[in-house]
């Protein structure tokens, strides 16, 4: 920086190499790729809203859940049959990318999940399900960038670090790990030299600015790289609507791809808080999760060659009551589902301890009773895609965790 | 992750005055300031209803009132639900059949709509009356901005009406009556009492649309047993979960249900005008709980619209209620963690004037934190658009450009992305993607000023004297007048507040 100081220079690949390692990692040499071609990749999909996880993944085996989930139970029969994932579990007539995933083994879901946390703010929720704290109140930093500040100095991943799609970054990825920013927009890109002057201003008035600011803008010259003469994306729609969703998931598959991308990534999708006509094969939560659908799909192509190394897992907050209310709706509840997808994933399965629907079966006679630990699965996916141990999963990810094991062999 | 100003000197009182308190400075507000700034930020809460709208001023003709407003979307909603359906009898074959059960929500505003299939380009078009509505609303929002002296009375504005906002994604009806709303059960209320405010607002049609609680509906009242409906405690979490006790205050899952069943009833008419003039917000006495309901220890008797009103009056008084409101409000004007001797200091005076905000909003100029903390926390989207506007001139003339650089800032106007509004973080809006797009912005803004002047100069009137040498050279040094600005407009002492 005091190189800087002395002659600045007009480009800012200058700027870069002598503005410290944190901006090193996005020009480093492409690398020589591992002996066993394995380059794993981890993408986690906040859905902000709770997710009614019995109209996702539907347990239309269970003799009490058609009277519970009432007019939006899915069915395996009708105009909009559930598309049956073994003999008990049927996913929503919207997801058909998930249920040919599952088919080929590459993707999963855990059912009857939640986090430690067991009250219903959804906004406490989320900062549990983010932080990857045990309680509300830790707003700093998240689970995934603690992961990444976890790996080994000089690890491949924790140097190529994280990609936050949007245009505020999740709090699961937010921390001292470098972060990668971005979104689809389409303003007119700035002439000459003035994002250079810029940073050179906040490297000696607001170093914090100048991190976000050289992050910023790095994303966007590899996006920019990678569709040569493409115009940029325009937005499509907001992370609430399917278009958006699909989007996300394309532009940030671009930039996981690349080789000297980053490994993991966060994107958080907003509407899943259905009070009312949630609807069920067709309806509101049916178009989100075809817009979630659809971002697996994209993912999928986008990824090309590095999908067979990716996992990307779908998280929420908490469930939603497993009976209807008044309104045809769900309120807010506590087990729901996890879905995992991805060519890294050992699929086919719904991994469920189900703990039935009767009144006495459900958590305070009311939600889905949670059986599997949302993170164990995290962590699991943790340890095998980034080998990290269970004591630092414990310690450092999830503080005060120790007693949720990692649920192991989530990946191929 | 706070404090990133390299001094530690005071900040400019100046500066805490326009930035931390106001929307910035236009040039030759700072003459105004007369070494007063204390006094000039409570001149201006002094001046009868200036937070208000008036719908007689002729500017501002095209803007209705919440009710007018939903009922024009209802009609245009029937309207739009005739015309698919006139289309499908007509043109059985045309189309792609599978579009119409997957139809994507309404794309937000100013960006362009998804590709329509083929066959609704040629039906006569319904005009979007949400959108014109909304865009009126956006524009009368954004001349607000322009107008206002500091800005302060406005900052209030947008504080209470972010902590009890309602969303334009959820329905058309809400796109069409959130501006309304705002103008309805926030400005009047913003100097006055919580209480009030609170009342005008969760008897709102747009709030008892957006929580849902216009369908919710008592199991054991005569529509409950009637109707295979019932109650829905949306609304009711949301209140004190967010609007007044605040999360981990002490109520319990029962308090949630039982004053969910105290508000039953309360509704807005629809359509067919069964309950009242449509859009209105009314009581449906057929749809009320009855019986007494217990709400944090307290029983309330039976009493129809009344129940809610004498359980909400109680909550707005809660000391729960004024630590939360006080949290929240140094939270936004003063720090991320603000200094605990302010929050109490806030609560107290909330308490102490039975929740008046005028007194309130005195007591937080008055703060001496306020006037020490450094300038931390990070301008919203919508206070840096307005900044631009005040410093560089009004822009365009139509909100379009303004509700774009909103939406990719990620705070689109009158939609957050769930009850609890929009976060008040400073490191959620200086995000990575954030900044490039600020760039982006300060960039356009700056390209379109047709006589910049000389930036130096602009910089003395917006930001003045305790500009930082580096900021002032950068400015000076800039290779063009275009880009001069821009850098002013990027300056630490632009985007900090």
């Amino acid at each position: 920086m005091s190189l800087l100081c002395e002659t600045p220079h007009p480009s800012r690949r200058a700027v870069l190499m002598t503005g410290g390692a944190l901006f090193a990692w996005a020009y480093l040499p492409r690398f020589a790729r591992a002996a066993d071609n394995h380059d794993p990749r981890l993408i986690v999909i906040v859905l902000r809203g709770a997710l009614d996880g019995l109209s996702a993944v539907g347990p239309v085996g269970d003799p009490d859940y058609a009277g519970l989930h009432g007019d939006i139970a899915l069915s395996l029969s009708g105009p909009h049959a559930a598309l049956p994932l073994d003999a008990f579990f049927a996913v929503n007539p919207a997801m058909p990318v998930f249920a040919r995933l599952f088919k080929a083994s590459q993707a999963a879901v855990v059912h009857a999940a939640a986090t430690g946390y067991r009250e219903r703010s959804h906004f406490d929720g989320q900062d549990v399900l983010e932080s990857g704290f045990a309680g509300p109140g830790h707003v700093a930093t998240g689970w995934l960038n603690r992961a990444l500040a976890s790996l080994p100095a000089g690890d491949r991943v924790a140097t190529l670090g994280g990609l936050a799609v949007g245009p505020s970054t999740p709090l699961v990825i937010r921390g001292a790990a470098p972060v990668l920013g971005w979104a689809p927009q389409s303003l007119p890109a700035p002439a000459g030299d003035l994002a250079t002057r810029v940073l050179d201003l906040y490297q000696h008035r607001d170093p914090v600015l100048a991190v976000a600011l050289q992050k910023g803008l790095d994303a966007n010259k590899m996006a920019l790289d990678d569709q040569i003469g493409a115009k940029p994306m325009k937005p499509r729609g907001g992370l609430d609507s399917a278009a958006g969703m699909r989007q996300a998931a394309q532009g940030a598959a671009r930039l996981i791809a690349a080789d000297d991308g980053p490994r993991v990534a966060a994107l958080a999708f907003d509407g899943w808080d259905t009070h009312v006509n949630e609807g069920g094969a067709t309806g509101r939560l049916a178009t989100l999760l075809g817009g979630l659908d659809g971002a697996f799909e994209e993912f999928e192509k986008g990824l090309g060659e590095r999908w067979k190394d990716t996992a990307i897992v779908a998280i929420t907050e908490f469930g939603r009551t497993a009976r209807i209310n008044g309104t045809v709706g769900t309120d807010h509840g506590t087990g729901t589902v996890v879905l995992l997808a991805g060519g890294a994933i050992k699929g086919g399965r719904v991994i469920a301890d189900w703990p039935g629907l009767k009144p006495a079966q459900l958590y305070q006679q009311r939600d889905l009773a949670p059986t599997s630990d949302v993170r164990a699965v995290l962590k699991g996916l943790l340890a095998d895609q980034f080998g990290l141990s269970a004591a630092v999963l414990g310690e450092k990810v999830f503080p005060d965790s120790g007693a949720v094991k990692p649920m192991m062999n989530l990946i191929v | 992750m706070a404090a990133q100003a390299k001094d530690s000197a005071p900040p400019d009182p100046a500066l805490i005055a326009f930035n931390r308190f106001g929307l910035g400075a236009r040039p030759g507000d700072r003459d105004r300031l007369a070494d007063d700034p204390r006094g000039y930020l409570k001149a201006e809460l002094r001046r009868p209803d200036a937070a208000m709208i008036s719908l007689d001023d002729p500017t501002y003709a095209d803007l209705k009132g919440s009710t007018p407003a939903i009922q024009a979307s209802m009609a245009a909603n029937l309207q739009r639900k005739l015309d698919r359906e006139r289309m499908a009898t007509e043109e059985p074959a045309t189309g792609t059949p599978a579009s119409a059960s997957v139809m994507p929500p309404p794309a937000a505003p100013g960006m362009s709509p998804p590709a329509a299939p083929a066959a609704a380009k040629i039906k006569p078009a319904v005009p979007p009356v949400e959108a014109i509505l909304f865009r009126a609303e956006a524009q009368a929002r954004f001349d607000m901005a322009m107008q206002a002296e500091a800005g302060f009375v406005e900052r209030l504005v947008y504080f209470w009406s972010n902590h009890f906002c309602v969303s334009v994604a959820k329905a058309n009806i809400v796109r069409a009556s959130a501006g309304a709303f705002e103008r309805e059960a926030i400005r009047p209320f913003v100097l006055g009492r919580f209480a009030d405010m609170l009342m005008a607002v969760e008897r709102h049609p747009a709030m008892l649309f957006y929580l849902d609680n216009q369908q919710s509906i008592g199991p054991d009242s005569r529509a409950g047993k009637n109707r295979q409906r019932g109650l829905n405690e949306n609304l009711a979490r949301e209140i004190l979960e967010l609007h007044t006790l605040g999360v981990g205050s002490g109520y319990s899952q029962a308090d949630v249900t039982s004053f969910a069943r105290i508000l039953t009833g309360w509704t807005m008419a629809g359509r067919e005008g069964r309950l009242g003039e449509p859009g209105s917000s009314v009581f449906n006495a057929n749809a009320h709980e009855p019986g007494d309901a217990v709400l944090l220890g307290k029983t309330y008797p039976a009493g129809g619209m009344g129940q809610a009103e004498t359980a909400l009056n109680d909550i707005a008084r809660h000391p729960a209620t004024a630590q939360h409101i006080a949290t929240q409000l140094a939270r936004h004007f003063i720090a991320d963690d603000p200094p605990p001797a302010a929050v109490a200091r806030l609560a107290k005076v909330f308490v102490k004037n039975d929740g008046n905000l005028r007194a309130l909003a005195a007591a937080l100029i008055d703060l001496p934190e306020a006037w020490s903390t450094p300038l931390a926390k990070m301008r919203s989207p919508f206070d840096y658009v307005a900044a631009i506007r005040r410093a560089a001139g009004p822009g365009p003339n139509d909100p379009g450009q303004s509700l774009n650089w909103l939406n990719a800032l990620g705070e689109p106007l009158w939609q957050p992305p769930g009850p609890n509004g929009f976060s008040d973080q400073a490191d959620i809006w200086a995000s990575a993607e954030g900044m490039k797009i600020r760039l982006d912005i300060a960039w356009q803004a700056a390209r379109q000023v047709k006589d910049i002047g000389n930036p130096n100069d602009m910089l003395d009137a917006v930001i003045g004297p305790s500009a930082s040498p580096e900021t002032r050279q950068a400015v000076a040094r800039a290779e063009s007048k275009q880009q001069g600005l821009a850098l002013l407009l990027m300056a630490p002492e632009f985007q900090r507040r």
